[in-house]
C-alpha cells in the first residue's frame, strides 16, 4: 500500500506579526515549521504502517527550495520517501491550482491512500484536501478523528461533526483531511534524524507531472487578492469592571442612555 | 560557553531537550506528587532512540560514548531529576552486559534495550552493603546447569518496572571480595519478586524497591563474565555510568538556575527587580560560573572515557563529586534567590532543590568518591618515588 501525506511548510504564526503600512506578513525571522495539522497527517499514516506492514509512506509538498527543511523532518519521524514540487511555474498558486498541481504529482507517484492535515494554519482555507480528492477522482472524507478499521480494500472512519461524529466507510483510494483529535503525533528520532541528514529529496518540476502549464501558478489561480488590510480598530468602546452583577447593571444603564432600551 | 559538540552530539542535545520541554516538564509536578513512574516519557524516549545512545551499532544502537549519553541524561535531568535517574539507571543497569557480556548475552539482551522495548536495573547494595560492597549477603550457588539466587537487595531504582535484572551475588564466600559474581536475572523468574515502593525525599518519579530471591534458579548461561569477577564488573560499571550522574548534576543545576533568573528579574522589591541587588546577582554569577565549571569537567571526563582510557576511576569520580556538589549548592541558592516561592511547590525549585540531594547519595557517595581519588593520589605519589 502507497500512502501520500501532503504537507505544508508555514510560518510559525505563534510568533507571527503584520507590517502595518503594507498590510503583509513580516516573514524576516520568523521560523518555519511544518504545519501542525499535517504532523498529524504523517502521525496517522505511520500508525498505518505500523498496524498494516507492507506500507510506504511518501511525503510531498509544493513550495521554495527551502521547503526542503520540512520534508526532512517528515523523513525524521518516520516517512519512507519525500518529494518537493518546486518550479518557478508554481508560483502565485491558489488553492485550486495547488490541488492540480499536487494531484498531478500524486498520480505520478501512485497511491492507495491520501492523507491532508485539515487546513493550514496561514492560508486556513481547508480547501486543498477535496479540491485534490475532485481531481483525483476519488472520494474525500474531511475531518477525520479516527481510524477505525484499514484494509488494502477499505477504511472505516470518524468524522468529527459539531455534535459528536459519524461514522464513514469508503473502499480505497480515498483522501482523508484530519483533525487534530485523531492522534498525538511523535517526536522525531535519533536514527530518523541521521537518515534525514543524509536522505535525498526528490525534486519535481512541472514537466515531472505532465501538468497543463495553464492550469499552473497564477494563470491557473482564478482567485485575486484585491485588497488585504486590518480591520481599523474601534475607539468608541467602552469597558465595565467590576462583579458580574455591576457590569451588567452598567451596561442596562448604558443602553439605556443610549436609548437601546 | 561553546564546547565544540559534533552535529550529531547538537541533534541528541537538541532532541532530548525538546523531548523534556515538551513532555517533562509540563507533568513534572503532578510525577512528583504522585510519586509515579513516567512511562509515558519513557515510551517517547524508546521511540526517538535515546535508549540506544551507547549501544553499539551491531546491536541496534547507535554507537557512541559516554559524551553522548551525557549530554541526553543533563537535559532530561535540567527538566526532573526523577526522570532523568529512571532513563539513566537503565544505562547503569546495561553497563555489566556491554562490557562483560558474552556475544550470546549481548545479542539477546541488547537489541531490545537499546529499542527501549526492555528496561534495565543494576542491582548491587543491600541493607548490609552499602558503601561497603563487601558487605553483600546474597548468594548464587550453582546447581548443575543453574544459579540459585537467594536474598535482598534494596533500594534498587527501576524494580518492578524493569524487565532485565544485573545483580552482584556472592558464589564462594571463603573468597572474600573476589568471592562475588554478576548475573542478569529476567523479571519473571520463579523465585524473584519485589519488596516494597520506597517513599522517597526527591527523585520520586523514580521508582526505588527491593529485590527478593528465594531460590530463585537461573540458567547458568546467566552468569556475566567468569565466576569470581563481579566485584569488577561492578566497580568497572559504576567507573563508566557515575559520570552520568555528573551530568545529573550539571542539568538540575542549570535547571534550577534558569528558574532563580527568570524569578530575580520579574520579583519587585524595594521597586526594583532583586535581580538589580548586589547581593542577589553575586548569588547568581556564582551559580553560573560553578554550573560552567561543573559542565566543563564533565564533559571534559566524559570525552576522556570516551577516547579508550583505561585509567578512569579517579577523573569520573572527580567529575560527580563536584557536579553534583555544585548541584546541591545552586539548586538550594536557587531557592534562596526566590525566598518564599522558591519554598513554595507551585515553583519547580524547591523540588529540584529535593531531588538534587541524592546525587551525592547514590552511586558511591560523595565521600566514597573522595576516597577513589585519595586513593588514586597516593597510587600515583608512589610512583613517581620522589
Amino acid at each position: 500500500m502507497r500512502i501520500v501525506v501532503c504537507i505544508k511548510q508555514v510560518p510559525d504564526t505563534a510568533e507571527v506579526r503584520i507590517n502595518p503600512e503594507t498590510n503583509t506578513l513580516v516573514r524576516d525571522g520568523v521560523p518555519s515549521i511544518i504545519n501542525p495539522y499535517d504532523l498529524h497527517a504523517i502521525e496517522a499514516a505511520l500508525q498505518i504502517k505500523e498496524k498494516l506492514g507492507d506500507v510506504t509512506v511518501t511525503a510531498l509538498t509544493m513550495g521554495p527550495p527551502q521547503a526542503e527543511d520540512a520534508l526532512r523532518e517528515a523523513i525524521s519521524m518516520g516517512v519512507d520517501e519525500a518529494l518537493l514540487l518546486t518550479d518557478r511555474a508554481f508560483a502565485g498558486s491558489d488553492t485550486l491550482a495547488t490541488s492540480y498541481t499536487l494531484s498531478r504529482a500524486i498520480q505520478k507517484i501512485g497511491f492507495d491512500l491520501v492523507i491532508c492535515g485539515k487546513q493550514a494554519i496561514d492560508g486556513d482555507t481547508a480547501q486543498v484536501g477535496p479540491e485534490m480528492a475532485e481531481f483525483l477522482n476519488i472520494p474525500h472524507i474531511a475531518y477525520v478523528k479516527a481510524i477505525e478499521e484499514i484494509s488494502t480494500q477499505g477504511i472505516r472512519v470518524q468524522r468529527l461533526m459539531e455534535e459528536g461524529y459519524d461514522i464513514v466507510e469508503a473502499p480505497l483510494p480515498v483522501l482523508l483531511t484530519v483533525v487534530r483529535e485523531i492522534n498525538e503525533p511523535r517526536l522525531p528520532s535519533l536514527k530518523g534524524k541521521m537518515r534525514a541528514k543524509k536522505a535525498e529529496i526528490k525534486k519535481l518540476t512541472h514537466t515531472d507531472i505532465d501538468a497543463e502549464e495553464d492550469k499552473l501558478g497564477l494563470t491557473g489561480s482564478p482567485t485575486a487578492v484585491k485588497n488585504i488590510f486590518a480591520p481599523e480598530a474601534r475607539k468608541d468602546r467602552k469597558m465595565f469592571s467590576g462583579s458580574p452583577a455591576e457590569q451588567v447593571a452598567a451596561l442596562v444603564e448604558e443602553l439605556k442612555n443610549l436609548k437601546c432600551l | 560557553m561553546d564546547y565544540f559538540l559534533t552535529e550529531e552530539q547538537q541533534m541528541i542535545r537538541d532532541l532530548a531537550r525538546q523531548i523534556a520541554e515538551e513532555k517533562v516538564v509540563p507533568v513534572r509536578a503532578e510525577l512528583d506528587e504522585k510519586e509515579e513512574f513516567p512511562t509515558e516519557i519513557m515510551k517517547v524516549l524508546a521511540q526517538s532512540d535515546m535508549f540506544g545512545i551507547f549501544i553499539p551499532e551491531e546491536y541496534g544502537g547507535l554507537g557512541m560514548g559516554a559524551m553522548e549519553l551525557c549530554l541526553a541524561v543533563e537535559e532530561l535531568s535540567r527538566a526532573c531529576l526523577g526522570v532523568s535517574t529512571s532513563y539513566a539507571a537503565n544505562a547503569l543497569g546495561t553497563y555489566p552486559l556491554l562490557l562483560f557480556g558474552t556475544e550470546e548475552q549481548k545479542k539477546k539482551y541488547l537489541p531490545d534495550i537499546a529499542a527501549g522495548n526492555k528496561f534495565v536495573a543494576f542491582a548491587l547494595t543491600e541493607a548490609n552493603a552499602g558503601s561497603d560492597a563487601a558487605g553483600i549477603q546474597t548468594t548464587a550457588t550453582k546447581d548443575g546447569d543453574y544459579y540459585i539466587l537467594n536474598g535482598t537487595k534494596q533500594w534498587i531504582t527501576n524494580a518492578g518496572e524493569a524487565d532485565i535484572y544485573t545483580v552482584i551475588a556472592i558464589t564462594d564466600r571463603s573468597k572474600g571480595a573476589r568471592g562475588a559474581s554478576a548475573f542478569v536475572v529476567e523479571k519473571g523468574t520463579p523465585g524473584f519478586s519485589f519488596g516494597k515502593k520506597e517513599k522517597k525525599m526527591g527523585i520520586r518519579a523514580s521508582v526505588t524497591r527491593e529485590l527478593i530471591f528465594e531460590d530463585c534458579r537461573i540458567p547458568k548461561e546467566n552468569l556475566i563474565g567468569r565466576e569470581g569477577m563481579g566485584f569488577i564488573v561492578a566497580m568497572r560499571t559504576l567507573d563508566q555510568s557515575r559520570i552520568g550522574v555528573g551530568a545529573q548534576g550539571v542539568g538540575v543545576a542549570q535547571g534550577a538556575y534558569e528558574e532563580a533568573v527568570k524569578f530575580a528579574r520579574q520579583r519587585v522589591q524595594f521597586g526594583k527587580p532583586v535581580i538589580s541587588f548586589q547581593a542577589v546577582q553575586h548569588m547568581l554569577a556564582d551559580m553560573a560560573t560553578e554550573i560552567e565549571a561543573a559542565r566543563a569537567l564533565v564533559y571534559s571526563v566524559a570525552r576522556y572515557i570516551d577516547s579508550g582510557a583505561k585509567d578512569i576511576s579517579k577523573a569520573s569520580a572527580m567529575a560527580k563529586v563536584f557536579a553534583t556538589d555544585v548541584a546541591m549548592k545552586v539548586t538550594t541558592n536557587a531557592v534562596q534567590v526566590m525566598g518564599g516561592s522558591g519554598y513554595m511547590r507551585e515553583y519547580p525549585v524547591e523540588k529540584m532543590m529535593r531531588d538534587a540531594k541524592i546525587l551525592q547519595i547514590y552511586e558511591g557517595t560523595n565521600q566514597i568518591q573522595r576516597n577513589v581519588i585519595g586513593q588514586a593520589i597516593i597510587k600515583e605519589a608512589a610512583k613517581m618515588k620522589a
